[in-house]
């Protein structure tokens, strides 16, 4: 079984800022971490071909500076680190990322199935799974906790986290499956691995070895442009705060369910 | 396809069961208005293994209800239902396609939007119009308080998904609109999943409905009871925010905010959030909001009537004597 898995490194949010009048984000004074569904989504992989067997492969895009994050694939077992890193691929929106990302995974031999975390932090769309699935006309279970062996080899099992339930299908290879965050516990990284880990290489990418079509990738691939940044629209309230002993709080707050209707009598 | 804007607004209306999701009837609504003011038409679409189950949406003021009809569409399966709205688009060309940003919704929407090659704007808190009749998709984002109007001014249709509840829940009025039904042409291999079986949980809750929410976050360190108890009290229910709900400490369906619910309840108490914009977006339609925070520069309370600096447990704990006294 040949499995890739889409890690994206996302700046922790609280360290991000915003300048209003550039409209622009500053992550540059932000950490950066690895979107936690995403180690939900790792995991699930190596699990699954600890069972089956096969390749793992982590597939990553972003600046070189990312290559370090990726090494924690190796560390906890993964086979190969494949980093997607030119300007060409900046600016990208769902439609562009996931073009440049099934691209990369149609030059590095295929995958039967890519899983992916359920939406990542930063953007949060939940949308480049489905996506990926789209170009390569693969199948797709999104919000999944768990993947076992189908029927046959051309299947798996797949246990979606639905709103009104859990729905178990049967899915088609190639697939593509986006995992929900904290759908396992993901393993330790052990002394020897991370070792190992420090000398494994991560192949990186640029457009020229990608190949793919330019007028998908990028800003220019990107339907969707930033109209415009502004201040989320603060409601009318009183703002009123009080600094109190615990039961005049209280006294206050039961005050203001009394004023809201709300206290049954 | 360009950017025209008279080919009319599409809603994909999902289906639960017999019956019709409230966040779809919510987009019916609104994209009414929008159909009117771009001078358009709007259609309400549904897909599913039988006919005639559209007709309940001609109660929401649409022109057309189109129904796709196939036994392989009557459990969802990405493949086949993006290959027969896929097809649908292309021959009608609509400006644009509103979905839910249910998980189905979602993972329609990132397949169809690759199909058409157009973009998608993800959950959005707002929907206006720019001065070229393009949609403009509010998402709040980083950095406390801001955020970024998306809009797709080359490609048709424009897409975007709506959380529950940012909208309000139409009335349901005198039925307007024709019902047409299609039957796409496919087969076996145009399904990529089988549904194998189903395990329905046992209660979900709506908060776009509640009337009262007791919000637990961070600050709560992970114990809901007294929330929960306190919930009891005032007739409401337990909500949270992502952080709590990430961490296993309350089930997903209670997460406010922009990956989980818009609520509009008479009151909401907020105990140990801090109150970050991805957040707040999911109380700020409340008519009070009352926030109980350790740290007194929490935004939190730039989102709040009454504010509370204080730890939480004490502050529950005598709210809770003089509920019961």
């Amino acid at each position: 079984m040949r499995i890739v898995v889409c890690l994206k490194v996302v700046p922790r949010p609280e360290e991000v800022k915003v300048n209003l009048e550039s409209k622009t984000l500053d992550r540059a004074g932000a950490r950066s971490v690895l979107n936690p569904a995403d180690v939900n989504a790792l995991e699930t992989a190596l699990a699954f071909r600890d069972t089956v067997g096969g390749k793992v492969t982590v597939l990553s895009m972003g600046p070189p500076q990312f290559e370090p994050y990726l090494r924690v694939a190796p560390a906890v077992g993964a086979d190969e680190a494949v980093l997607l890193s030119d300007r060409a691929f900046g600016g990208a929106d769902t439609l562009a990322t996931s073009y440049t990302l099934a691209t990369a995974i149609g030059k590095i031999g295929g995958a039967d199935l890519i899983v992916c975390g359920e939406e990542s932090s930063d953007g949060g769309t939940s949308q480049v799974p489905p996506s990926i699935a789209e170009w390569l006309d693969a199948s797709q279970a999104t919000y999944v906790e768990r993947i076992v062996s189908g029927k046959s080899a051309a299947t798996v099992l797949a246990t979606r986290v639905l709103e009104n339930g859990k729905e178990t299908v049967e899915l088609d290879l190639p697939a593509v499956v986006s995992v929900v965050v904290g759908a396992n516990e993901p393993r330790f990284i052990d002394y020897d691995r991370w070792a190992f880990a420090q000398s494994a290489s991560v192949k990186v990418l640029d457009f020229a070895a990608l190949g793919g079509d330019p007028q998908y990738l990028g800003l220019k691939g990107s339907p969707t442009t930033v109209a415009g940044l502004r201040e989320v629209r603060k409601p009318g309230r009183r703002r009123e705060v009080l600094t109190v002993t615990a039961d005049d709080a209280a006294a206050r707050i039961k005050a203001e369910i009394e004023r809201a209707g709300l206290v049954r009598n | 396809m360009t950017g025209a804007n008279d080919g009319g607004c599409w809603v994909y209306a999902e289906r639960q069961g017999d019956s019709f999701l409230s966040v779809s009837l919510e987009l019916l609504g609104k994209a009414r208005e929008l159909a009117d003011r771009l001078g358009g038409e709007l259609t309400a679409l549904t897909v599913g293994g039988n006919s005639g189950a559209g007709a309940p949406l001609r109660r929401y003021g649409p022109d057309h209800v189109l129904e796709l009809t196939h036994p392989l569409l009557a459990t969802y399966d990405a493949k086949a239902y993006a290959t027969a709205i896929g097809a649908e688009l292309s021959k009608s060309k609509p400006s644009a396609l509103l979905l839910g940003a249910t998980r189905n919704g979602q993972d329609l929407a990132g397949r169809l939007a690759v199909r058409m090659r157009t973009g998608l704007t993800a959950h959005v808190t707002g929907i206006e119009l720019d001065d070229r009749q393009n949609l403009v998709g509010w998402v709040p984002g980083f950095g406390g308080g801001i955020e970024a109007g998306v809009s797709c001014p080359v490609r048709r249709p424009q897409m975007v998904t709506v959380r529950p509840g940012v909208f309000p829940l139409p009335e349901g009025r005198t039925p307007t609109g024709d019902v047409r039904e299609v039957v796409p042409e496919l087969s076996e291999k145009d399904l990529g999943s089988r549904r194998v079986s189903f395990e329905v949980k046992g209660s979900s809750v709506d908060l776009t409905r509640a009337g009262v929410i007791v919000v637990g976050g961070r600050g709560t360190g992970g114990d809901f009871t007294r929330l929960e108890k306190l919930a009891r009290l005032l007739g409401g229910e337990v909500g949270a925010t992502r952080i709590a709900t990430d961490a296993g400490w309350v089930e997903r369906d209670r997460m406010i905010g922009q990956t989980g619910v818009i609520t509009h309840p008479k009151l909401v108490l907020v105990l140990g959030a801090s109150g970050a914009v991805q957040f707040t977006v999911g109380i700020d339609r409340a008519s009070t909001v009352v926030a109980v925070n350790r740290d007194p520069s929490a935004p939190i309370f730039d989102h709040a009537d009454l504010g509370i600096v204080g730890d939480l447990g004490p502050v529950v704990d005598s709210l809770l004597r003089a509920l019961e006294a």
